[in-house]
Parts: structure tokens; C-alpha cells; sequence
């Protein structure tokens, strides 16, 4: 096991990404809320933590439960998707030239739509679940989002 | 950017989740890193030194809850200033002792007892901290000392008042001196 380094090197290196991906999961006005959870949480638990090998992973996993946590808080009924914390996120790249952005823009569902699919990995179902919607449904709102977002960079 | 970073700081502080808290501090020697746990000053890093690895050294040993929290160091930073401007004499902070211990620990609590403005020589560091024999043990602690400038070895000189050694480089031991009144 390496020795875990200063707390503050994981802000320096992963601060900016995390909250561009909370921007575009939960939109700009609920992203700060999210972003000091994930990252009290994360250093709530930093201590205990036996593999620093992948740290990046980690804070976006944690940012991916915050994330769902907001969604749950603000959807209608409760939601049962405790499986999903454990999913690895696949990496969607440090270099994301601007897209966050254009997807923190999009209308609300199918901007979380986009960044439950693509920055937290989840399936359709889980999105759904998440959305407090059908999955047709958000299926639906991902479609409708990646159209949105490829006009757009077209 | 910056604010929600300042605001994980105080929320970090106000949970007790921040066990290490640090802060740059300009000197007319350079950058200081200096370091505080909730019990006190824990680590004073002078110019000469990586501050990235005196950040791994706290991590290491004191706890990987390390973040850049100045309004923590409030105190230390106007106290330090006013050190370095010759208008304070007596650091009144408190200090955690935890990077030190045994032998050492003795001969830095002592050195924190030399007053402003005064040297020792190593022979009497040794025998403050209770083995008058063990002088080059008294120079390693000089040379280990945790939290320098604060705990003053900069005032712990060779017999016949050479400078001996220091961590920052002799000639800000020679300056810090002077700037003391007791240069040579």
C-alpha cells in the first residue's frame, strides 16, 4: 500500500473535474451543495481508505453518490438503486473540451439524463430510477439530450 | 473556485475533520510552510527545504487530512511578521510536540526556553535536557527541531561561539541573529 498523500492534493488534481461533473449532473445552482458533500464525505473517510491507486475514481464515485442523493431528495418517491454505488466509473476523460459545460445548459431531465449516463456510467434503468421516471422516459431525455448537445458541437 | 475551496475548509474545521491545516507565509528568508494541528503549531518548514515533502512528512505522520486552511494560522502568520519586523520578541502560540520525541523533545523543550536574544552553546542544551555528555545528540535535535524559527535553535551555538549548524542555511542563522541583537 502506498502512503496516502495530503488531502489537499486530491483538490489541486480532481477539484475542478468533480464539480464540472456535479454542474452537469445536478445543474450550477445545486453543484456547490454536492460538491462540499462529496468532498466532506470523502475526507470524512480518507483516513480508512486502503488503496490510493485510484483516487480520481474514487472522489467521482463519491461525487456520482452525491449526485443521486440530490436527485432522490428532489424526485417524488423513494428510490431503491443501493447497488450502484459500487459500479466503477468508466473514465470519461480529464479533457472534455467544453462539454460540461454545454451539458450543465441543457433543461434539467435531460441534463441529468446525460451526466447519470455518461459521468456516473448507469444504466437506463438506474437513470430512471434515479429520475424518479420511467425508463422509457429517460431514455427518452438522454436521446433527446445527446441530440441537443451534437447539434450543438456539429 | 476558490470560494467553494475556502468554504470546504471552514465546514472541514467546524466538523473537526481538519486535522492538519496549512499556510505559505512570506519571510525576508522566502516562503514558509507552516503547519497547525487542533492542539497547535506542529511544523514550521523553511526555505531550504521541498514544502511538497514536508506536506507528505504531516501526512505521513500525523494525519493524511492535510489542507491548505490559512485563516487557521492566523495567529502564527501576524505573529511570525511581527517576529521577522523585530517588533516581537516571545512566541505566544501554542505548539504540538508530536513530530518529536525522547531525547530530542527534551533538548527542543529546553531550546524553547533560551530567551530572545541570548544564545546557548550545544554542551548546554545537553545538559538542560539532562545528559551533558550527549552533545552531538544535542546537535541532532537542533538539527531535527520541528517547528525552527518558533522553537529557536537558531540561538544554540558551538563553544567558543561558532555557528554550528542550521537547517535554513548559516547565513539565515546569522541573520536571524543580528536580527536579535546578538549577531556575530
Amino acid at each position: 500500500m502506498t502512503a496516502l498523500p495530503p488531502f489537499q492534493s486530491l483538490l489541486d488534481d480532481h477539484a475542478t473535474e468533480v464539480m464540472g461533473v456535479l454542474r452537469g449532473a445536478v445543474g450550477r445552482a445545486d453543484a456547490e451543495d454536492c460538491f462540499q458533500e462529496t468532498f466532506l464525505a470523502a475526507l470524512r473517510a480518507y483516513p480508512k481508505l486502503d488503496d490510493s491507486g485510484n483516487l480520481r475514481g474514487w472522489l467521482l464515485t463519491i461525487a456520482q453518490r452525491k449526485a443521486i442523493d440530490h436527485h432522490r431528495a428532489n424526485g417524488k418517491r423513494p428510490i431503491p438503486v443501493e447497488e450502484v454505488a459500487e459500479v466503477a466509473i468508466e473514465d470519461p476523460g480529464p479533457a472534455d473540451d467544453g462539454v460540461w459545460e454545454l451539458v450543465g445548459a441543457l433543461p434539467p431531465k435531460q441534463r441529468a439524463a446525460v451526466a447519470l449516463r455518461y459521468a456516473c456510467d448507469l444504466p437506463h434503468a438506474e437513470i430512471a430510477a434515479a429520475l424518479g421516471c420511467s425508463p422509457e422516459a429517460a431514455r427518452r431525455s438522454l436521446h433527446e439530450g445527446m441530440k441537443r448537445l451534437r447539434e450543438e458541437l456539429a | 473556485m476558490k470560494g467553494s475551496l475556502q468554504r470546504l475548509a471552514e465546514r472541514a474545521d467546524a466538523e473537526g475533520l481538519l486535522d492538519v491545516a496549512y499556510a505559505n507565509v512570506d519571510s525576508p528568508f522566502g516562503a514558509l510552510l507552516i503547519a497547525a494541528t487542533p492542539r497547535g503549531l506542529v511544523k514550521v518548514s523553511l526555505p531550504a527545504y521541498d514544502p511538497e515533502e514536508a506536506l507528505e512528512e504531516l501526512a505521513t505522520r500525523v494525519s493524511p487530512r492535510v489542507l491548505e486552511a490559512p485563516a487557521r494560522l492566523d495567529d502564527a502568520r501576524r505573529e511570525l511578521d511581527l517576529y521577522f519586523e523585530g517588533r516581537l520578541t516571545e512566541f505566544d502560540l501554542p505548539l504540538d510536540w508530536q513530530l518529536t520525541d525522547g531525547f530530542q523533545k527534551k533538548v527542543q523543550r529546553a531550546i524553547n526556553r533560551i530567551p530572545y536574544g541570548k544564545t546557548r552553546t550545544y554542551t548546554e542544551m545537553a545538559r538542560s535536557a539532562g545528559n551533558e555528555r550527549a552533545v552531538r545528540a544535542a546537535g541532532t535535535a537542533c538539527g531535527t527541531n520541528p517547528i525552527p524559527i518558533v522553537v529557536p535553535c537558531h540561538r544554540v551555538l558551538r563553544t567558543g561561539g561558532a555557528l554550528g549548524g542550521y537547517g535554513g542555511g548559516l547565513p539565515m542563522k546569522k541573520a536571524l541573529l543580528e536580527l536579535e541583537g546578538s549577531g556575530r
